[in-house]
This record gives structure tokens, C-alpha cells and sequence, in this order.
């Protein structure tokens, strides 16, 4: 990718970039709020919207930067695109465009031509330059027939499409791309696709902001995981991928661990729940198609014969995914003197959806399962990871076939077989 | 690359500098100004019938009120001051000048106003010289300016103004009033951002600035009321020197212009308040130019 000489200095590199906020408590927005109150301090907020950045992408590099809603990405992405003024030293060597968000600054009086022709020459293009891009643009982004409408006509998927054919059409070295994918209809992502992976063969070098990880694992090199301003991790995206989804639905950990709820009538008690993965470690997080194991101590206040212990599995809409008990393979699970812990397990392999799970332990004295000595709720959760959320509830093994059948009709034949069977 | 090489930083060059009011590619920054003034311009006219008349009815119509006002009922520029060679002579054309220089004045700093923050769409995402956007104004205004110049031409040697030689004067006169309405419109775009009451103030202050400056009144009849050292005062004001010496240079050499009105010293001062106001402006917009962004 890198060959040597001029070329193995980065397109972008970044050290040690910061950028505070200030929020006053109370906007002073007037000359007579200051003349009224010219004592009056206005109170500020600081709020640290990055601290120490410190990145460099290579020459024809497809960077990703990934990061929940309000973490910095678009921060950052303004203060490399140099619209914001930040502490530390950031360099671009290149020409840049920039999309950021989902716009270029158009004008909304204008029609896309003048739009067009405005954006180019504030990339620096010469008036010549930008007026002869206007048809490339206009090709791409498929809007011929508005091409003399006020853009304020256009709606918002004609705008994007307009914005991001502005932003790749410009010879530049360095684009930076802000949630592109987050909007438009299939075919148009399908477009967003195509011209990553062309921009990916000419070499060019791309700063990708996206919440999408298949699309982050698909075509970066490299990304950087950005958590309240502050850079968690920089490294392979699948490595990345993992860590968003993590810290995407693994919010507050502490919070949800914190004492469980328990019920019935006390002759037994969960004292702990957790997650072990096949080596037997405990862990708060399990990617997905491997053994899990679910342990469950017990103490037991009084002496019992053959209870039954259960755990539901919910998943974050709380529907229960999975239920488990003993009574099916140890109806007569033994006795059990006061004051005894005891140990369930509760093994299978991992094919849940990624995303965070709760059980939910029922302890029951031999019978129905309705008579409850302990129900423990809320106390415990874990994680499923995994790279691309299919959007089932679980992801079982699945064999997909695809096979080319000659007919012109195929299933007629199977039909009429069958009827005249 | 891998992450953790080292980054040879030195040899990466400047870092950049963020957003400025200012660039060293000044062939963008004239294409940018340039043509933002170009397409506002294009925006005002745009869909109306009339077009271009309209923005010359604005001035003609001011023009037409004012003088059978002051004209008819108020008897300016007539009788014995506006015989041929007297100062009130041409009265009609040195008001529709003073006018037209005032719609100038006023199109700069009322439109500058309010301009950084309309445009900022393009300001909040791309990066460019910031100083490009109340400079277009002023361009646009320069347009605009021509425009009503050739109109007052037209009208002046209609109205039996012969050509003379103190019209090469004409272009240093626009030149002071450019630089000193660009520094206004500079600094006034620079505090709207953060105080958003500068617009109706600012309304307020251009109608005050019309009524303190000689565009109606004669200046004989300011002399008239006031001591020669209040007139020098009075003739500190820019707008005041411009458009006196501009009526003096174009239209009627009787009329008296800056040099007649005020020595030599207070002459220079009122170029240095000229350039106060531009090197004051052009400061605070620098100042503020890295933060606009955000503070939109």
C-alpha cells in the first residue's frame, strides 16, 4: 500500500488535537443584556468535545472512525476538515473535500448549478474548473430533470444525493465523510458502495464517520472507536466493530449490575449469577457461535428435597429467548440441607443475537415450579457480540443454497406431481 | 503504515491552521468573493419582472420625495444661492449623488450585517476564507454602485453638468468611502455573531448617519448655523467629506469641498478615523473568524 519515499508520510496525522466547548449557562446574545449587565459574569460550561487525538492515516488509506451519537466524530471531522479552531496539530497533505452533515453548504436559494459551481470554487477549483464538474455531478447524482430548480424544492434524499456526487466529484486527495449511509433509499447506498470501492482502487485517502459496521469492516482499513471525546481504540475495524457494539449496548454496566431484585418466600436464595465462556472464565461479554455457560450459586436456608431451578433469557424487549430448567433432566435434583450452596449450570451454544441479555432465575420447591422460594431479576446481564446483526432474535446455523434450475417453470412440475400423487 | 510506527511530524510541514479571515490563495479568495457577490446579486433580481429598475427605484424614489420637498415647499436650491456659479446651483443633481452614495453606504453595512450568520450553511461545513463573506457584500454594493453612477451621470448632463477636471478626483473619493463602509461592514458582521441586537441597531444609527450627513441639506445652510470649527467637526464625519467633496469634484465646483471646509489637520483626521475604522474592523473580524463556526 505504501511504497517508500515521499509517499510514506500520512495524508492526515493528528497530535494531540483537543476541542473545548464553551456553553454559557445563559446566552448573552445582546448588546443590552451586556449594557444592563455589564457586572454580570456569564457563568460557562466547558464541555470537552475531544481530548488528545492523537492519529495518523497512510497515503490511500480507507480510515474509519466509529463512536455513539455525540462522542466527537463530527468534532473531529470539522477540525481536520479545518472549520473548527482546535488545540494540538493536525496536517493534511492533499486537497480535501468534505461532507459533513449530510451537506456541502448549499444555498438554498439557488439551483444546483450555481450550488455546484459555488462548492467547486470554494474547494479551490477555478470558476473554469468548477463550471466544467457541473455535469459529472449532475450525472451522478441522477437530477437531471431539477437541474434549474431551486434546491429548496428538492427533497431531502435529492439534497443528499446532490451533496455527496458534489463531495466525490472533486479531484481530491482526501475526502472526509460524514453518515452518508444513514440516509438515502437501497440504490443509492448501493451507489455509496460502488464509488468506496472504486475510490478504494484509485488509492485515494478516505476518512469514513459511520455507524454502519458492516459497511466499517467492509471497506476500512483501519478505525478508530471515539467514546465521549476520547479515542478508546485504534486498530483493525473488525477489532473496532466489536468495540462499538460493546459499548453500544453495554451502556453503564455498573448500573445494570447493581442489586438484583429477588422474590418469593426466602428459602432459598440466588447469591450470584454469571456468564462463563468456553474456557470457563467469567465474562460480561460472549461473541456469538461459541459455548456459553450461564452459573447460578444458590444458598439455601432451609433443608429442601428436589427443587427446580429455572432461568429465562431475556432479550432487550423483554421477550424471553430462552427458558432452562432442571426439572426437565433432574427431576430430582436431590436434597439439600440449610445452609448448602449449590451451583446450576446452564450450558448451549451461543446462537442469540448480538445484543445484552438479562436472566431472570426462578427457585422452586418440588412441584409445579409456582411455589417460589426465590425469583431474581434485573441483577445480572451479559452481552452477545457479533459482527452483523441479521436482525433475528437468534441467529441459528443456516445453510444457504443457491442452485440454478433449468426449466422455465420450475415449481409447476413439483405441484403437479404432487396432485397426482 | 502501522499505528504504532513513528510519525515523522517534523517533515510533515505547517500543520493547518483552522479557519482564518484570511488565506495566502488569493486567486480563490477573489473567485470566492467574486462570485458569492455574483450570485446574491443574481438572487435579488431573480423571478422579479424589473429586474435591475428595481434596485434603482429605491433611490430614484427617495430622490424624487426629498426633492420636490425640500425643492417646492422648502425652497432648497432655489433663489439666489442656486444661480449658475453659486453653491446650490444643480441642487437636484448633488442630491440624487449624495443619495446614491448613501444607498451605497447603507447596502455595505446594513447588508453585512446579518451576512455571516444568513450564510451559515456554507460556513458551519466548508472551509474558506471567512473575510470572503462581508467582502462580497461590499462587491455587490460596488455593482450596484456603478450602476446608479451611470444614472447620475446620465441625469447631470441632462440637468447641463459639463464634464470637468476635478472628475478624475471621483475615483479617490469612491476609494475612501469603499474602505471606510468595508471596515464598518467588517466589524458589524463580526459582532452580530455575538450580539444579535447590532441589526436594529444599526437601522436605527444609518437614519441618524442620513440626517447627520449632507445628503439633503445643503452644506451652505450648515454653514450658515454653525462656527467654521463646528463645521470642521461636523466635516469629520467621513460620510460627510465624501459626499461634500463629491459634490464639489462632480457636479458643481462652486459648492464648497473638503479643502475650503476644513484646514489641513482636520483633513488628515478624518482620513485617520477612515482608517481606524478599517484597521479596527478587519482586527475584530480576525479575531473572531476562527470561532464563528461555533458560534453561530
Amino acid at each position: 500500500m505504501v511504497n517508500g519515499g515521499e509517499t510514506a508520510l500520512p495524508a492526515i496525522a493528528a497530535r494531540g488535537v483537543n476541542k473545548t466547548f464553551r456553553i454559557p449557562e445563559q446566552k448573552v446574545h445582546t448588546l443590552k443584556e451586556r449594557a444592563l449587565h455589564p457586572r454580570r459574569r456569564t457563568a460557562y460550561q466547558t464541555f470537552q468535545a475531544l481530548n488528545d487525538i492523537t492519529f495518523s492515516v497512510s497515503r490511500g488509506e480507507f480510515f474509519g472512525i466509529a463512536g455513539r451519537n455525540g462522542c466527537g466524530k463530527s468534532t473531529l471531522l470539522k477540525c481536520i476538515a479545518g472549520i473548527y479552531q482546535c488545540g494540538g496539530d493536525i496536517w493534511c497533505r492533499g486537497r480535501l473535500s468534505t461532507f459533513i452533515e449530510l451537506g456541502v453548504g448549499f444555498n438554498m436559494d439557488l439551483a444546483a448549478r450555481d450550488n455546484v459551481v459555488m462548492n467547486g470554487i470554494m474547494m479551490g477549483l477555478s470558476p473554469r474548473e468548477a463550471r466544467k464538474r457541473y455535469d459529472s455531478v449532475i450525472d451522478f447524482a441522477e437530477l437531471h430533470d431539477f437541474r434549474d430548480l431551486k434546491i429548496k424544492n428538492y427533497s431531502s434524499g435529492m439534497l443528499v444525493r446532490l451533496a455527496f456526487s458534489v463531495a466525490i466529484q472533486v479531484d481530491a486527495e482526501i475526502l472526509l465523510i460524514d453518515e452518508v449511509l444513514a440516509v438515502g433509499d437501497a440504490a443509492f447506498q448501493q451507489k455509496c458502495y460502488d464509488v468506496f470501492h472504486a475510490m478504494r482502487e484509485q488509492g485515494k485517502t478516505i476518512v469514513l464517520v459511520t455507524h454502519d459496521m458492516s459497511a466499517l469492516q467492509r471497506f476500512c482499513h483501519r478505525a478508530m472507536l471515539l467514546e465521549r471525546g476520547s479515542m478508546v481504540h485504534v486498530g483493525e475495524a473488525s477489532d473496532v466493530a466489536e468495540r462499538y457494539l460493546e459499548i453500544n449496548f453495554g451502556r453503564d454496566p455498573e448500573a445494570l449490575d447493581a442489586d438484583g431484585e429477588h422474590g418469593g418466600d426466602g428459602d432459598a436464595r440466588v447469591i450470584d449469577v454469571w456468564a462463563e465462556d468456553a474456557r470457563g472464565d467469567r465474562v460480561p461479554a460472549i461473541p456469538q457461535g461459541q459455548r456459553l455457560s450461564l452459573q447460578v450459586l444458590v444458598e439455601f436456608m432451609v433443608d429442601v428435597e428436589d427443587p427446580q431451578a429455572e432461568v429465562q433469557i431475556h432479550n432487550e424487549d423483554q421477550k424471553a429467548v430462552l427458558v432452562a430448567s432442571t426439572w426437565v433432566q433432574h427431576e430430582h435434583s436431590g436434597r439439600f440441607s440449610a445452609g448448602e450452596r449449590v451451583q446450576f449450570t446452564f450450558s448451549f451454544d451461543n446462537v442469540l443475537a448480538p445484543g445484552r441479555y438479562s436472566p431472570v432465575v426462578n427457585l422452586a420447591h418440588r412441584g409445579s415450579g409456582l411455589d417460589v422460594m426465590d425469583r431474581y431479576d434485573r441483577g445480572f446481564s451479559f452481552l452477545v457480540r457479533a459482527n452483523l446483526p441479521m436482525g433475528g432474535i437468534v441467529d441459528l446455523p443456516t445453510e444457504v443454497g443457491i442452485r440454478r434450475v433449468d426449466s422455465a417453470v420450475p415449481q409447476s412440475t413439483d405441484v403437479e406431481r404432487e396432485l397426482s400423487a | 503504515m502501522s499505528a504504532t510506527e513513528a510519525i515523522p511530524y517534523e517533515e510533515l510541514g505547517r500543520p493547518i491552521s483552522g479557519p482564518r479571515a484570511l488565506t495566502s490563495d488569493w486567486n480563490r479568495f477573489w473567485h470566492l468573493t467574486f462570485n458569492i457577490a455574483r450570485i446574491q446579486w443574481k438572487l435579488r433580481f431573480f423571478g422579479s419582472a424589473l429586474g435591475y429598475l428595481w434596485q434603482l427605484m429605491r433611490p430614484l424614489l427617495l430622490f424624487t420625495v426629498l426633492y420636490t420637498f425640500f425643492t417646492v415647499i422648502g425652497h432648497v436650491g432655489r433663489g439666489a444661492n442656486a444661480r449658475l456659479g453659486e453653491p446650490e446651483h444643480f441642487y437636484g443633481v448633488q442630491l440624487l449623488s449624495s443619495i446614491v452614495l448613501f444607498t451605497f453606504f447603507s447596502e455595505c453595512t446594513v447588508g453585512a450585517v446579518a451576512s455571516v450568520v444568513s450564510q451559515e450553511a456554507v460556513v458551519r461545513k466548508v472551509q474558506f476564507p471567512r473575510l470572503v463573506i462581508p467582502l462580497s457584500m461590499v462587491l455587490g454594493a460596488v455593482f450596484n454602485l456603478g450602476l446608479n453612477l451611470l444614472v447620475v451621470l446620465i441625469f447631470a448632463l441632462f440637468s447641463g453638468v459639463r464634464p470637468m477636471l476635478t472628475w478624475l478626483e471621483l475615483p479617490v473619493i469612491l476609494f475612501v468611502l469603499a474602505v471606510f463602509s468595508t471596515g464598518l461592514a467588517m466589524l458589524l458582521s463580526a459582532l452580530y455573531v455575538y450580539f444579535r441586537d447590532i441589526q436594529p441597531i444599526w437601522d436605527v444609527l444609518t437614519q441618524v448617519i442620513f440626517y447627520a450627513s449632507p445628503v439633503i441639506v445643503p452644506l451652505s445652510s450648515v454653514q450658515a448655523k454653525l462656527s467654521h470649527t463646528l463645521v470642521e467637526v461636523y466635516m469629520l464625519n467621513p460620510l460627510a467629506s465624501t459626499f461634500q467633496q463629491f459634490r464639489h469634484a462632480m457636479v458643481n465646483n462652486a459648492t464648497p469641498g473638503i479643502r475650503e471646509l476644513m484646514g489641513p489637520v482636520w483633513i488628515c483626521g478624518m482620513f485617520a478615523i477612515v482608517a481606524a475604522v478599517f484597521a479596527l474592523g478587519f482586527v475584530v473580524f480576525n479575531r473572531s473568524a476562527p470561532y464563528v463556526a461555533e458560534n453561530l
